[in-house]
């Protein structure tokens, strides 16, 4: 590979209410703490989306999601870019944007960039919020996700798009089915956000791995992260177990 | 008839509350009351001047400095200074007092119902940015309720930052509208136009949208800094007067300059509101400086990106050793991911130890910050070891439970 490894947030004045720029910042440190050259990009919304390895999607309010697919459909790099292997990750209406219709403000479908067959919907019901436990499909060899959402659409996949995860605690994609996300090649969508880096340092290394062309990635100290995961999934089990009684 | 039965029911279960020792006995007496007579609210503001404050960040603040405003004249003035902020604290202020001033913090959300409720004389916008978000709404959303509700109440004078275009979007639909330049440092939740959804450019002192051109109010008064740092009020008519307080940091400083504004509105010269604000030493536990054993403290208060960012600030230039406390309870939000828009890489070389129930989540956000630090789940003995022995004051920063547990815990 020549240059740098370059990660790119995509539109965090547009996608970036949920601290999601985070996951960026993961995947740039991750590289980095192996000896990769490593380049973190905030590509604003008001510049042509700069060329990147991988482009990290984040959430949004109703009116700026329905600009950041608008501007991103205009703009072709990231069609260009995935076509050419780029990795993404897409998280809430970021995931939502790389469908092929999501709904705007007043409930109408907008047209998504397409890179994942599939579609959203308003859910009737109240918001999806709270911690969510997936057991992984889409991606190999994971350990189970952990994440916390809070969105109001309802996702189906298309014949061909598998599940990122299945869930065993949360809503997840809520179309039936218990999918969580959703894979296609090299592009993830998810509805965990937190970000869901942070508490998957796992798959960050898989999306790392991808970019750097399927390189074996030596472990890090995740002592941290792990804690971290061990406690929530914790206190999703003892608050089951509590109602259970 | 069922007002006063209503009300006096109200002081009653509040009285029994604090005499059972569960919590300072506003929320349920206030309850109680409500659910007697659903317009209590209504009835008990009846005959009052009620000026309101609401924003994401500074509303106890600067409920305080108004009041100590007001009652600078002279008058009585009641207001809800439990930081009960619904209107079941504001019924359970106003049944305990008959106080014709009334200054009461209002909850973002809750705006258009109180106002419409206690027909204000005076409403404080301070800002608009992201907090809770598993438990409020978008903030776009609380910008436009407040402009639906501001446009049906000509009487109201509004007092609004400007410096923040969702303040502004809210405010603009009012008949008559105090623009204040009060400065905005978080801008991360105003870049999406509320008028049109294109993008607003900030410039030096200003804010456009290129799109529709929904601009930057002209001001009626602004905060200005002397090149030596010296805060001032300015006002377009000529008007200057320095801003001279004991709550630290910039912020307090535009929220001063808001209270003054509004006690002007409800006729107090604002000068003479800014001087009575100047002995106003702490508000509600923020700043205190407290003893824990031999260790000491200084207590301060972050609930979101915006208010971490001010006080990231405040204390940078400080090697004070520091503790960070986190918790993630119903009155803090659920979901912590706002720790990843707080640009905590600003204490990287500090002493830094992470402490709160959610302590693994700031431990991680701190790890990719690149700040070394150590944890402890104790928030006493956090700090503790942050003093480390040295006798040196410690900062400490948490978010809304976490800086109330510190508050509140045994010496």
């Amino acid at each position: 590979m020549s240059g740098p490894l370059r990660v790119a947030v995509v539109y965090p004045d547009l996608l970036g209410t949920y601290g999601d720029g985070g996951n960026g910042l993961i995947l740039t440190r991750r590289a980095e703490w192996r000896g990769h050259d490593a380049e973190l990009l905030q590509a604003v919304s008001d510049r042509p989306l700069p060329g990147a390895d991988i482009y990290c999607l984040g959430g949004g309010e109703d009116g700026p999601q329905v600009r950041a697919a608008r501007t991103l459909i205009d703009d072709g790099t990231l069609v260009r870019r995935v076509a050419d292997g780029a990795v993404v990750l897409a998280v809430c209406a970021g995931f939502q944007v790389v469908g092929r219709t999501f709904p705007g403000a007043d409930g109408e479908p907008h047209e998504g960039v397409g890179l994942l067959d599939l579609v959203t919907v308003k859910g009737a019901g109240p918001r999806a919020v709270g911690e969510v436990v997936a057991e992984p499909v889409g991606v190999e060899d994971l350990p189970v996700l952990t994440g916390f959402e809070n969105h109001g659409g309802r996702t189906t996949l298309g014949e061909g798009t598998v599940a990122l995860g299945r869930v065993t605690a949360g809503i997840g994609n809520g179309a039936g089915g218990g999918g969580e996300g959703a894979v296609g090649g090299r592009v993830v969508g998810t509805y965990l956000h937190g970000p869901v880096l942070a508490r998957n340092p796992a798959l960050a290394d898989r999306l790392l791995s991808w970019a750097l062309h399927d390189a074996v990635l030596e472990p890090l100290d995740d002592s941290a992260s792990e804690a971290l995961r061990e406690e929530r999934l914790g206190a999703l089990h003892r608050r089951r177990l509590r109602r259970r009684k | 008839m069922r007002a006063r039965f209503a009300s006096a029911t109200t002081r009653a279960v509040n009285a029994a509350s604090r005499r059972l020792g569960r919590g300072q006995g506003t929320v349920a007496g206030g309850r109680a009351g409500l659910r007697l007579d659903p317009k209590l609210l209504e009835h008990l503001s009846a005959g009052r001047e009620v000026a309101l404050v609401t924003g994401t960040n500074g509303k106890t603040t600067t409920t305080r400095l108004l009041t100590v405003a007001l009652g600078a004249t002279g008058d009585e003035v009641v207001s809800n200074e439990t930081g009960s902020n619904m209107p079941a604290g504001h019924v359970a202020a106003l049944a305990g007092s008959r106080a014709t001033r009334v200054v009461l913090e209002v909850d973002e959300v809750y705006l258009p119902r109180v106002l419409t409720a206690t027909t204000a004389v005076a409403v404080v916008l301070l800002n608009l940015s992201r907090d809770q978000l598993d438990r409020t709404n978008e903030v776009r959303m609380v910008a436009g309720r407040w402009r639906a509700a501001l446009a049906a109440a000509p009487h109201t004078h509004v007092v609004a930052n400007a410096d923040d275009p969702l303040v502004a979007w809210g405010a603009s639909v009012a008949r008559d509208v105090h623009w204040v330049g009060a400065g905005l440092r978080w801008q991360l939740d105003a870049v999406g136009c509320p008028a049109c959804e294109g993008r607003i450019e900030f410039t030096e002192g200003g804010w456009s949208c290129a799109g529709c051109g929904f601009a930057r109010p002209e001001t009626e008064v602004a905060l200005v800094h002397s090149p030596q740092g010296l805060p001032s009020a300015a006002w377009a008519d000529g008007r200057t007067h320095a801003i001279a307080l004991m709550l630290p940091g910039r912020f307090n400083q535009a929220n001063a300059l808001m209270a003054a504004v509004a006690a002007e509105a409800c006729g107090v010269d604002a000068i003479a509101a800014l001087r009575a604000m100047e002995h106003v030493e702490e508000v509600a536990g923020r700043f205190t400086v407290r003893a824990f054993g031999e260790v000491r403290a200084r207590l301060m208060l972050a609930k979101n990106p915006a208010g971490w960012d001010e006080l990231l600030c405040l204390v940078a230039g400080s090697d004070a050793p520091l503790v960070v406390s986190i918790n993630a309870r119903v009155a803090d939000g659920a979901d912590p991911s706002w720790l990843w828009d707080v640009p905590y890489e600003r204490l990287a070389g500090r002493a830094v130890v992470a402490t709160g129930d959610r302590f693994r989540d700031l431990s991680v956000r701190l790890h990719y910050a690149g700040v070394a630090h150590t944890t402890e789940p104790d928030p006493v003995r956090a700090v503790a070891q942050a003093a480390d022995g040295t006798g040196a004051i410690v900062d400490v920063i948490g978010n809304y439970t976490a800086f109330h547990d510190l508050l509140e815990a045994p010496e």
